[in-house]
């Protein structure tokens, strides 16, 4: 034999026995008095910072179940386990992960990634292995077009996002006796699957309204200048601007506004908390309207965090921030979980499956209740305004604590 | 088309776009000079380019979060630029630059996503801003709007340029960055320590697109994932104006600036940057179709 | 080595590759990946290895066979399979005539600047590709759903995969052992020399990208329907990962070698996955530095820093004197 022939031979023989061994010396996730949960989160990447944000949501969840004692089940006290990958914010990463923890982790119940588009690369992924799973961070509707039954999401979905902001701007120009009609909406939306979603809930919304919509661009991702969309919302005055680009997308909003004096009677955006807009742009903030799934005013309470206030200082005392709402999702996503398993009674996926589609509870974050489709459709989206460089939530006005200040002042008199 | 439309009915629109294209433009042509200079005196093609500019915002964003004014994060970021990049060239840089220009594209590829991942390590991927605490002016009944931090860019842009070509052409060290780049052998024969002027050279290049980062930090977002955009169009402004050609690089920033603003106007922000894009493709094979019939191609 | 050995070895090879998925059924997605990325480094090699073109936007090619077999899926009311397989042919058909249309312009341009023109236009695929509305713009594109048991389609696209990667490297070793590889070897030394000997080289160019683009385009519509979300950035016209990796694993492996591309991939992939479990948080970082590391030290990678060292195994027999080689060993 050639030497050749053997270096090759030991060469793959040494991969294959490598492969062998790291395949089946893979540790199994059953562990007796242990619920394994798996999360794929994106903590690299464009949605690092709200991966971080879900990842702390998920372990607040679990350290402070397991504090009072665990996970009661058949009276045995289970403690609750999260396994994380990084899903790098992609989506075929996502779906890898989701597979590996199924497949080589054996989780057997999956807590949902940061962002439409990696949850729509995972679901399929667990409803071909039939794994229950709760998300707290997708909210694109078409999730819930597909027909999944082991899909189950506690946040409001995209086409609630902006349409407080829709309505009210109608309702105000009936106040003020214009035909709501007559109104014209500019909308600039990232081209990522979920801003896409909110825009197609605006849109359904504008129509109904019988709105005209002047503008419609949708922003790459990688572009970190609004300039060319806000001098056609100059030239055309619309009366409602509409904005969502994840957190980058609401600073550049607020912060080119400003900047270029653009005149709008309503600027209404997404993530104006995740983009801290308040903090770093102060007064030039005010008047602009926010869509959040949740606010720690709420009135919400439950038995593991208490109120939503609670939760917050819980959450800031863990973290040293404010907790955003997708924290707080994150965290309503494992409480929803816990609450399957204690009326199930077992860990069996199918029967914890079947007692998450009758969920009807209260949570810090919201009430939670799934229609067939595992959409949440007890909790309304908030929707603020910053006055005075603060968040007063002016609808619904069911919650609202404050009048809508309306229309903007133009820039020359702020 | 509509857009067009808007145009024709409010020509002042069009001046606005054309006012922020060009000021767009002048922070392009910052972090261009630098690409040329080290393309044509290293023969390398900097990926890493538009990650200086990304440091250079985080620069501005310390500088504001200790209480300063981040305009002195301009100055600041281009000393600690500079330091990071005489740092970069003696550990990796100077390893690629007497190879053919393909290696030194993938190894400033690789430090690139190697920065601009430990920049996401270290300051997470918020977006965040900095205040430079400059107005906006408007003019003409709010029709036109200009940012003073805008306008601070194009003139330190000017002011680099100027400043650049000065040295250069006047001083030691520049001569010595001139012969190099001429004919790197011969300068060595006629004693010039080139290992030196390589490293001058990179340093300068952070240093000026640190700079230009200060004042993206202060003009819009800064985040680690900004860089890609600044290091394709400093490439394309470099490619368009050839090299070696300083008030080329000038002109071809502020047309590409002014361009894309109002291919974002009229096509939607979606094409914008597939116009960019198109743009340095047909660019490219327009110019290597005309040297094609000289028998000759693009070097 | 033998014939004989060579025949051992293969089959060795055959039978392992063929019985893993059963053998290791937990990994099965992550093997199927390894023969997607065997075939971006031996599709890549063609252009950047063998030709000298160092391309960047290779994966203008996948995007566009992802895109054409999802739609077909999508548009023709046909069963999965039948779909699925003409899909695949729409993809190489489309993938074929957009470098042969492409390429008459792109490829007239050298070195440095074909490798930003061609990273431009997988860039600009990208961005027209989230703004198309047919194709689900930037929402992304799912494509249906593959029929069948759980388990069956794990194999499915794990054999397809396998048998893709099979078939272009049996393409490629018999075109690079014949007067095309001999052709573009010679592009690769010296363009004008090649042209001034009679070369069609524009010709070959253009074939040359074809090849690749339809093997990556395959593999695109493959790869949208294993991943079942096909986003018009992060998954088709993914440049800043599949279409660097592609180049790297090249590079690392040994880039005009035959071999080497596909040694690459294997070591690429497997440091990935390990990075990505064991360095939470800072596998980029890892990965960057890797193709620092790579680039610099290895440029000849990891072929020819083992021909330089140890010849032997190569059949090279290096004289003390003026020698150069023996016989050459084929592998």
């Amino acid at each position: 034999m050639s030497t050749q022939f053997k270096v090759i031979l030991v060469a793959v023989i040494a991969v294959i026995a490598a492969a062998t061994a790291y395949v089946y010396l893979q540790k199994d996730a059953e562990n007796g008095d242990t619920i394994v949960l798996g999360a794929a989160v994106s903590l690299t990447g464009k949605y690092s910072t709200n991966g971080k944000h879900t990842q702390n949501g998920y372990n607040l969840a679990a350290s402070r179940i397991n504090e009072r004692g665990g996970v009661k089940i058949g009276g045995k006290s289970y403690k609750l386990k999260i396994i994380f990958y990084d899903d790098e914010s992609t989506p075929a990463r996502g779906a890898q992960l989701a597979e590996r923890l199924i497949k080589q982790d054996g989780v057997k119940y999956l807590l949902g990634p940061y962002s439409s588009g990696l949850t729509k690369a995972i679901a399929p992924v667990t409803e071909k292995y039939k794994v229950p799973m709760v998300e707290g961070n997708g909210a694109s509707k078409s999730l819930f077009t597909q027909g999944y039954k082991y899909l189950f999401a506690v946040l409001s979905t995209t086409e609630f996002y902006l349409k407080e902001a829709i309505n009210l701007a109608a309702e105000q120009a009936k106040n003020t006796g214009r035909d709501p009609k007559t109104l014209t909406v500019a909308m600039a939306f990232e081209n990522d699957p979920f801003s896409q979603d909110i825009r197609a809930g605006v849109m359904e919304d504008a129509k109904r309204n019988g709105m005209k919509i002047v503008i419609d661009d949708k922003l790459p991702p990688e572009l970190n200048d609004m300039a060319a969309t806000l001098a056609k919302v100059k030239a055309l005055k619309p009366d409602v601007l509409v904005v969502s680009g994840h957190a980058k997308g609401a600073a550049l909003a607020v912060r080119q506004v400003a900047d270029m004096k653009v005149d709008v009677p309503m600027l209404a955006i997404t993530h104006c908390d995740s983009a801290k807009v308040i903090e770093k742009f102060k007064d030039k903030a005010n008047y602009t309207l926010c869509a959040s799934q949740w606010d720690r005013g709420l009135s919400y309470r439950d038995g593991w965090f208490g109120t939503a206030e609670e939760y917050a200082q819980a959450y800031e005392k863990a973290f040293n921030e404010s907790p955003p709402y997708q924290a707080a999702e994150s965290t309503a996503a494992v409480l929803t979980f816990v609450d399957a398993f204690q009326r199930a009674g077992s860990l069996d996926p199918e029967k914890v499956r079947a007692a998450l589609t009758g969920t009807n509870m209260q949570t810090f974050y919201g009430n939670i209740k799934f229609d067939s489709t595992g959409k949440n459709i007890a909790k309304p989206m908030v929707l603020y305004q910053i006055q005075d460089q603060k968040y007063k939530v002016v609808a619904p006005t069911k919650w609202a604590t404050s009048k809508l200040l309306h229309p903007t002042p133009g820039w020359d008199k702020r | 088309m509509d857009n067009l439309l808007i145009l024709f009915n409010q020509p002042v629109v069009s001046l606005q776009i054309i006012v922020d294209g060009v000021l767009v433009g002048a922070i392009l042509a910052i972090a261009a000079y630098g690409m040329a200079l080290v393309w044509g005196v290293m023969k390398i093609i900097n990926i890493v380019q538009g990650e200086f500019v990304m440091l250079g915002g985080y620069v501005a964003l310390a500088f504001a979060d200790a209480g300063l004014s981040p305009l002195w994060a301009v100055p600041a970021g281009a000393v600690i630029l500079f330091a990071v990049g005489w740092a970069l060239y003696r550990l990796v840089i100077f390893r690629v630059v007497d190879r053919d220009l393909f290696i030194s594209i993938l190894a400033t590829f690789g430090l690139s996503i190697l920065l601009q991942q430990l920049a996401n390590q270290v300051f997470t991927a918020d977006v965040r801003t900095a205040e430079s605490g400059l107005v906006s002016r408007s003019f003409l009944d709010g029709k036109i709007v200009i940012a003073e931090v805008k306008v601070l860019a194009f003139v330190f842009a000017g002011l680099v340029g100027i400043a650049l070509w000065a040295f250069l052409k006047h001083s030691r060290l520049g001569q010595a960055i001139r012969a190099t780049a001429q004919n790197a052998r011969a300068a060595r024969i006629m004693g010039i320590n080139t290992d030196h002027v390589y490293a001058m050279t990179y340093g300068l290049n952070a240093a000026i697109c640190g700079a230009a980062g200060a004042l993206v930090a202060m003009t819009w977002v800064v985040h680690p994932y900004l860089g890609l955009p600044y290091t394709i169009r400093s490439f394309m402004i470099v490619v368009v104006a050839g090299l070696g050609n300083l008030p080329g690089v000038i002109v071809a920033a502020l047309g590409l600036g002014t361009a894309e603003n109002f291919a974002g106007f009229l096509l939607g922000a979606e094409y914008q940057i597939a116009f960019i894009f198109c743009l340095l493709v047909a660019i490219l094979v327009w110019r290597s179709r005309r040297l094609a019939r000289q028998r000759r191609y693009l070097k | 080595m033998s014939r004989g050995e060579i025949l051992i070895l293969w089959t060795l090879g055959l039978a392992a590759s063929a019985l893993a998925p059963f053998l290791f059924p937990a990994v099965i997605t992550q093997l199927t990946f390894l023969w997607l990325m065997i075939l971006f480094a031996l599709t890549w090699d063609i252009m950047g290895g063998q030709m000298g073109y160092n391309s960047f936007g290779n994966i203008f090619f996948f995007g566009i066979g992802a895109y054409a077999c999802a739609v077909i899926q999508r548009d023709s009311g046909l069963g999965w399979h039948l779909a699925f397989f003409i899909g695949m042919g729409a993809a190489a058909l489309l993938g074929v005539a957009a470098a042969a249309v492409l390429g008459s312009g792109i490829l007239g341009l050298r070195g440095q600047y074909f490798a930003i023109g061609s990273l431009g236009l997988g860039i600009a695929g990208g961005e027209v590709a989230a703004g198309w509305d047919y194709i689900g713009a930037g929402s992304g594109l799912s494509p249906p759903l593959y029929p069948g048991a759980l388990g069956r389609r794990e194999i499915f696209f794990y054999f397809l995969f396998l048998a893709l990667a099979l078939i272009c490297f049996l393409a490629l070793r018999r075109l690079y052992g014949g007067r095309f590889g001999l052709a573009i070897n010679a592009i690769r030394d010296d363009e004008d020399k090649a042209e001034a000997m009679g070369l069609r080289t524009t010709r070959y160019k253009t074939v040359a990208w074809c090849i690749s683009a339809f093997f990556v385009a395959m593999a695109g519509a493959g790869a949208g329907n294993l991943i079942g979300f096909i986003d018009p950035r992060d998954v088709a016209f993914a440049g800043v990962t599949f279409g660097v990796w592609m180049v790297l694993m090249a590079i690392l492996g040994g880039k005009g070698t035959l071999w080497g591309p596909i040694l690459g991939a294997v070591i690429f992939h497997i440091t990935q996955e390990l990075f990505w479990t064991y360095l939470l948080g800072w596998q980029r970082v890892a990965l960057g530095f890797l193709i620092v590391v790579i680039v610099v030290f290895f440029p000849t990678g990891i072929l020819g820093w083992l021909r330089e060292r140890h010849p032997h195994l190569f059949g090279e027999a290096v004289d003390a004197g003026a020698g150069t080689d023996g016989e050459r060993g084929a592998s």
